[in-house]
């Protein structure tokens, strides 16, 4: 048990003598509710992916997150207050976890562990990946890599406490769980051919009719995107960069300018040796 | 088999080229040399396959069929195509055996009468290829759900992401700009409907076709009536995707008598991230840190399964150099530790399952982050590695090892590597696995639980294709390392390790086994490490970490903590165009090892059933890719 600074707590004007400040504490209600709430998060034991095996690391010896109150993992969704989607989530899988949200008591905060976690991350175009778990459920907060490392989770989780404390009791905004009625549930997928988000059957229902008629279902066509044409020789590439250096000196501060300059002057570089060594092998 | 009184030498003794000959000598009309360049093995009528695939396993003696799958070959010659590497438990190459059917209402016989460890990879090629196996007792979709349009494995199926046939993407930065996926679709998410999307009928039949013929709707009176006078009902449970002891997201269905198992059935695919589909697109290159991803927990032995499955293709080119010595010790040095990391994971895991929640866990993978500390300063990363290379390695080892972690208040953490694997190899592993051995295998309660319970027995675990530790656990020598040995297993000193019962206990048992094993195969990697040291690690040129890859098939495997790892690969197409494969198969443990749980949770307790999953050890990332 770590002995509790009472300290910490005081959020006051109102003195307190110096001999008693370790037994009496003066503070705002807000901040003695967040701050228990932020010192007492137990997470849902939910394990996705890759991504899970490093939040078993933190919580391990060597890591070891239950330093900020966190060691009780819990495996029903009614005791947890915090969702750790630790993996790269698919279309199979999400129809549960969007279950197992609405199932959460509130407040209940969703962390987006890891790149697939937070928008489908390496396994982006797989056919059965859902491109992030926010376009079901709303994060929190988004802790990147691929496995973010046991320190940076712990980052996430100590960003997540920080959003603890900016919040006031007195801005329903901040504490909706006290407004009037029950919070919305968020609507569960459906599997059918594909994954069929319920918010979206209007449109899902726009675009029947239009590929009715003969028009693709769903796929927009983009204006064409004007390329930015990579120059093939480097002979070409020189006046470029002197120009580009030129021009943004008198808008951008000199030294923002020289960055760029340099970072040109980089990329023509490699594209030079590129096309000397395609030259070489062809 | 009557003309068997005319074979000179025993058909079980034969040679692959000799048990080629036998097959087309015996069925000439039905059986022909795979004559594509760069291909081998047999090519199978599919309407005979049955009685061959009988004689390949009884007459031939080809028991352990290793890998099934299927490869569409869409604008090359239009049909799809199953094939199967079958080998022999006493050890050596493969038979590779193939069937052909048209695109067109696809169907080939199954062949899980005669190995029933067919019957998982079969649905998968039903699911994602859309093949029929005429057959099959169980046919219905394994990883994706039903009622999914289409069958993405096919070449002409396009995902809702869909850009180019290959990687890398004109889009992508070389040329210039990013277009991000979902701006093309209207819906903003990776989608995709079928044209005659009924919008009336938008149910979900997913899970009604699951609890089909596992006796749901049974009318309850009437096994009042059946029983004598007991009254039980049979009561269908469902475990997961969300459940704490399915290490992932894995799920299963039984059907209970009391408390009793009668039929157990596996659901996954909750992870399937289409591994293989994107694994077509990327480069040949490219799929090294996807590797990684499949078993996230010992990522060091999947790449080393493709870079050898790889080079397999590439040495019939001729600008191949095979890896250099120093490379391949590496190699192993890496999948030694790796395995000691599995094992230990899965033992903590295992009493994770039997209720010593969390403590031996946290006992067994601390030295986890030893290893790691070595894999990052090696590899600069604790578990996703991307370290092998076709040809060699990525990086020599470093010099020294700053661990990152706890810099602030433990500023001892900088070591000599070698020095660093001394220790690690000759007292901090060994002292683990003693420590492991000593508080766990003599406890009254692990031996309760786990002795006698989820037997396999040997007939049955070469016969579902069970592989690694499980097969071994059930009496069966079989390693890959020592079958069909590659990299530099064949002048290392170790034993095979096998135990007797094939339950719970001696799966635990042979873990410590296999540790023990890879401590010993350890030490001889560290003096030829030092005896190499300075050596190149990577053999050709530098530059060119890809080279073109020439057209055919390959299938590379090596023995990964959780069983036989495979990858079946194709090349295919023009020498001076896209790079990418044609087909990338992986032939994943997890995923083949499950297909016996049903038999074996039978007749168990609901508390057993986990205790028999964690004992196969599986990692969703692989079982599902
Ligand atoms: S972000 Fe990387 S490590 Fe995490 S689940 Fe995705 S692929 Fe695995």
């Amino acid at each position: 048990m770590s002995t509790l600074d009472l300290r910490e707590l005081h959020d006051t004007e109102f003195p307190v003598p110096a001999d008693m400040q370790n037994n009496v504490a003066i503070t705002s209600l807000s901040k003695i509710y967040n701050w228990s709430r932020r010192s007492s998060l137990w997470p849902m034991l939910f394990g996705l992916a890759c991504c899970a095996i490093e939040m078993i690391a933190t919580a391990a010896s060597r890591y070891d997150f239950s330093r900020f109150g966190m060691e009780v993992m819990r495996g029903s969704p009614r005791q947890s207050d915090l969702m750790i989607v630790s993996g790269t989530v698919t279309k199979k899988m999400v129809v549960p976890i969007v279950r197992l949200y609405n199932q959460m008591p509130e407040p209940k905060y969703v962390m987006a562990m890891g790149a697939c976690a937070s928008g489908g991350g390496p396994f982006k175009e797989g056919y059965n990946v859902v491109s992030g778990i926010d376009q079901y459920v709303p994060v929190d907060v988004y802790v990147p890599g691929c496995p973010p490392t046991p320190q940076a989770l712990m980052y996430g989780l100590i960003s997540l406490q920080k959003k603890f404390d900016g919040e006031s009791l007195a801005n329903l905004d901040d504490v909706p769980w006290y407004g009037v009625g029950p919070s919305d549930a968020v609507p569960i997928p459906v599997l059918g051919p594909d994954i069929i988000d319920p918010r979206q059957a209007e449109l899902i229902r726009q675009q029947a009719m239009l590929a009715a008629q003969g028009l693709p279902f769903g796929r927009r066509e983009l204006p064409a995107v004007a390329v930015p044409q990579p120059a093939v020789a480097p002979v070409e590439e020189k006046p470029a960069i002197a120009a580009a250096s030129t021009e943004t000196a008198e808008e951008i501060d000199p030294e923002k300018a020289a960055r760029l300059a340099k970072r040109e002057a980089a990329l023509a570089r490699k594209r030079a040796a590129k096309a000397a060594a395609e030259g070489n092998e062809g | 088999m009557t003309d068997q009184a005319i074979m000179p030498v025993p058909t079980e003794a034969l040679d692959t080229q000799g048990a080629i000959d036998w097959l087309k000598d015996k069925y000439p009309e039905a059986v022909q040399d795979d004559t594509r360049q760069g291909y081998g093995g047999v090519v199978v009528d599919r309407s005979q396959l049955t009685k061959i695939a009988h004689a390949i396993r009884d007459d031939l003696g080809y028991d352990y069929l290793s890998s099934a799958t299927a490869v569409d070959y869409l604008g090359i010659s239009d049909h799809i195509e199953m094939v199967y590497h079958a080998y022999r438990t006493a050890g050596g190459p493969p038979l590779v055996f193939k069937a052909q059917t048209p695109r067109e209402n696809a169907e080939i016989p199954s062949v899980v009468s005669v190995w029933p460890g067919a019957d998982f990879q079969e649905r998968e090629a039903y699911d994602l290829f859309g093949i029929q196996f005429s057959g099959h007792p169980n046919l219905k979709r394994i990883l994706l759900w039903e009622g999914f349009d289409g069958h993405p494995m096919r070449k002409d199926w396009q995902e809702a992401y869909y850009e180019e046939e290959h990687k890398p993407f004109e889009s992508r930065w070389p040329k210039g700009w990013v277009r991000r996926a979902e701006e093309l679709n209207v819906f903003g998410k990776n989608v995709r409907y079928p044209a005659d999307l009924d919008l009336s009928r938008l149910t979900d039949v997913s899970e009604d076709s699951l609890y089909k013929g596992m006796g749901l709707g049974v009318d309850v009176q009437e096994i009042v009536q059946e029983g004598e006078h007991i009254k039980t009902d049979r009561l269908i449970v469902n475990m997961g995707p969300h459940h704490p002891s399915t290490h992932g997201v894995f799920r299963m269905i039984a059907e209970l008598d009391g408390e009793t198992i009668e039929a157990l059935e596996p659901v996954m695919g909750y992870l399937h991230r289409n591994h293989e589909k994107i694994g077509e697109r990327n480069a040949w290159l490219m799929n090294i840190p996807f590797t990684d991803r499949l078993d996230y927990i010992s990522s060091m032995g999947n790449n080393m399964g493709y870079v050898q499955a790889v080079e397999k293709l590439l040495a019939q080119g001729a600008r191949y150099t095979p890896p250099t010595y120093r490379a391949e010790v590496i190699r192993v040095l890496m999948v030694e530790l790796t395995r000691i990391v599995n094992h230990l994971w899965a033992i903590g895991f295992l009493l994770n399952d039997l209720g010593a929640f969390f403590t031996p866990a946290l006992y067994a993978i601390a030295e986890r982050e030893k290893v790691l500390d070595f894999f990052e300063a090696t590899a600069g990363s604790r578990m996703m590695c991307n370290y092998m290379r076709f040809q060699g390695v990525a990086k020599d080892l470093p010099e020294r090892i700053h661990s990152t972690a706890v810099t602030v208040n433990d500023k001892v953490r900088d070591y000599n590597t070698m020095e660093f694997l001394t220790e690690l190899i000759n007292e901090r592993l060994p002292r683990s696995i003693d420590e492991l051995d000593h508080f766990l295998t003599e406890s009254e309660i692990i031996k309760t639980r786990a002795m006698g319970v989820g037997i396999l027995p040997p007939e049955m675990a070469i016969a579902y294709s069970a592989a690694g530790p499980l097969l071994r656990a059930s009496n069966v020598p079989y390693d890959v390392r020592r079958a069909e040995p590659y990299s530099i297993y064949p002048e290392l000193d170790f034993d095979v390790c096998v135990r007797p019962n094939g339950d719970v206990y001696d799966r635990y048992l042979i873990r410590l086994d296999e540790m023990r094993e890879s401590v010993r195969i350890l030490k001889q990697v560290l003096q030829r490490l030092e005896a190499t040291h300075g050596e190149d690690i990577f053999s050709g040129n530098k530059a060119i970490y890809m080279p073109r890859v020439p057209v055919g098939e390959s299938y590379g495997r090596v023995e990964n903590p959780k069983g036989e790892l495979g990858f079946y690969c194709v090349s295919e197409g023009d020498p001076k165009g896209p790079q990418n494969p044609w087909r990338y198969h992986v032939r994943a443990p997890s995923f083949i090892n499950l297909t016996p749980l049903g038999v074996m949770c039978k007749g168990h307790k609901v508390a057993d059933v986990v205790v028999i999953l964690g004992s196969i050890d599986i990692v969703l990332g692989e079982t599902d890719r």
